[in-house]
């Protein structure tokens, strides 16, 4: 241990350098949404503004009437996909892991295989179910898709299968159903795995670009992501709006990670490692 | 006694499938039926004015990509792409790992502050690099304030491609330095402590244990790499408004088949293109796995 603390300083600063690197993109963007245009033409590097303003927050909004409905598709999105996918994943983990019934194993097996194909190989053919189903444009051509992941169900198996039986048999004596059993034991116990699902879930359904891209049109059904890189079409150049609007779109799934810290390591190692 | 039994399955049967019902719906319909789809999509011909209508061409969406010049430069941008970013990215993320490993303090304020660029949106990475990259931009500043060339970074195509690769390094490897933190702890201690006695120092420590028992998760993340770079999309798009430019620089796989499908609104090719990427996908996958679980036996 002794090499450790000879090069003890030399880790601090590297570890520092790296901390750097990780947040001057992020604080030259905050530092640029807090600027005038003309102090962000002329060209100076200076990351703390010299005219203070939040012009760019509200001009944003004026400008631009689409923004904030953008940021309400996001947000209702996002929240209904992770809701779905908390009780459907949930649901089917459960079944995989304690209901035996014909066709489970079948089912089992489906999801493990289904976790290896690529998403680019369905894109084309959801499109034209989607259209065929007349969706396109509206909430549930996102939301129903998303609404349970083969991934997620297979997390929930695993975590239910290592879930004492115990509890769940005093419980049947007491009279409860299946469904009870489910909903008021086992789903209030499962809440490290809920977590840990919630991050997972909601970012990505938040930060999707591709699917909003192809399945809406009509710019009010705009998720923040496409709306995002429209704006910066209209506004090239404008970096002080362009950036206000990353900034805002960002704060939500960061309000998330930093609420959800603990679990995120957890869900990481899981999804990394299966 | 048997009557009850009987009654139990009947009863798990209902249950069972009540509880996979949503779960069967779903993944049937926008995931099941999509891939026999997409299989049939690849040996057609699509029209998608009117009503949607298919014409059998056989083979004829697979030989075509032998000429399409456009499918060579994806891929060899792919490759480059490849190259440069899974070395990158991995060794970084093994060095953050392992330094974060030790037992250093405020690990965690450091292990939080690296792993940001994970959750931010792409399209928000995206147009923060790009304020970045303009040609009055902080890169070229701090190249210029070194004496270093600047560059046109959106604009020139023979550096384009860099510019995203930064970028990608950059926002992943904080990821895979999670999945080598985690693989770190699970690397039996009395190893360390045998090569302790041995007098072995830190760096031979490093390259003969660690390295070593981390071959497996390793050979994860070159692979996890690999496939991220065949699935390379956000970005590309972002950056050239679609296009693929400066010159088809930026043009990834699939961007070329968004570009196919929504744009010449040619499906059965886009179809058969997305088919065969995704072969090589699961191919490497499975590779991938087959080969852990040896490396988990021995």
């Amino acid at each position: 241990m002794r090499s450790i603390n000879r090069f003890r300083p030399l880790f601090y600063v590297l570890l520092s350098v790296y901390a750097l690197v990780t947040f001057i993109p992020f604080l030259w963007a905050l530092s640029a949404s807090f600027k005038s245009l003309p102090e962000i033409v002329s060209g100076g590097i200076h990351f703390i503004p010299k005219h203070f303003t939040l012009d760019n927050y509200q001009t944003i909004f004026k400008q631009e009437p689409m923004f904030s409905r953008w940021f309400m598709n996001s947000a209702f999105i996002a929240i209904s996909v992770t809701v779905f996918n908390l009780l459907f994943n949930s649901m089917a983990g459960y079944a995989l892991a304690r209901i035996r019934f014909p066709g489970s194993t079948l089912m089992f097996y489906s999801i493990l295989a289904m976790i290896m194909i690529p998403g680019q190989l369905t894109i084309i053919p959801s499109y034209l179910i989607i259209k065929e189903l007349g969706w396109l444009n509206s909430y549930q051509a996102i939301i129903v898709p998303m609404a349970a992941q083969a991934t997620y169900i297979f997390m929930m198996r695993q975590f239910f299968i290592s879930f004492p039986k115990e509890l769940e048999e005093a419980a049947e004596l007491d009279g409860l159903g299946r469904f009870g059993l489910f909903f008021k034991v086992v789903l209030p116990l499962a809440k490290p795995a809920l977590a840990a699902q919630t991050i997972f879930i909601f970012m990505g359904a938040w930060n999707e670009f591709l699917k909003p891209l192809m399945l809406m049109s009509d710019k009010s059904m705009f998720t923040l992501s496409v709306g995002l890189n429209t704006f910066k079409g209209q506004y090239i150049s404008f970096w002080n709006y362009i950036m206000a609007a990353s900034i805002i779109m960002t704060i939500p799934a960061l309000l998330i990670y930093i609420f959800f810290n603990r679990f995120f390591v957890q869900g990481i190692t899981f999804t990394g490692t299966k | 006694m048997a009557r009850l039994k009987g009654k139990n399955k009947i009863r798990d049967l209902l249950s069972g499938y009540s509880f996979m019902a949503p779960t069967i719906i779903i993944l049937g319909c926008f995931l099941l039926l999509p891939i026999g789809y997409a299989i049939y999509l690849s040996f057609h011909k699509v029209n998608l004015l009117g009503t949607v209508s298919y014409k059998f061409t056989g083979t004829a969406n697979f030989e075509r990509m032998v000429d399409d010049p456009r499918l060579w430069i994806a891929l060899r941008n792919t490759v480059k792409y490849a190259l440069i970013v899974v070395p990158a990215q991995t060794i970084l993320s093994l060095v953050l790992a392992s330094i974060l490993n030790m037992k250093l303090r405020y690990r965690n304020f450091f292990r939080v502050a690296f792993y940001l660029p994970t959750v931010t949106s792409s399209a928000v990475l995206v147009l923060i690099f790009m304020w970045i990259y303009n040609s009055n931009g902080l890169l070229n500043y701090i190249l210029e304030s070194f004496g270093l060339p600047t560059y046109n970074w959106l604009g020139d195509p023979s550096v384009a491609l860099l510019g995203i690769m930064i970028m990608n390094i950059w926002s992943t490897a904080p990821l895979f330095m999670v999945i080598y933190l985690a693989a770190l702890q699970d690397i039996p201690e009395n190893l360390y402590e045998a090569a302790d006695i041995d007098g072995a120092n830190g760096w031979q420590k490093f390259w003969r244990i660690t390295v070593p028992q981390l071959k497996p998760v390793t050979f994860y993340v070159v692979v996890m790499g690999i496939i991220g770079t065949f699935q390379l999309f956000d970005q590309s798009y972002i950056f050239s408004a679609g296009s693929g430019g400066p010159n088809n620089a930026t043009l990834t796989m699939v961007l070329l088949i968004y570009q196919y499908a929504f744009k010449s609104m040619d499906m059965g090719y886009a179809s058969a293109l997305a088919f065969l990427l995704a072969v090589v996908i699961m191919l490497i996958t499975l590779i991938q796995r087959l080969i852990f679980k040896e490396e988990r036996l021995n």
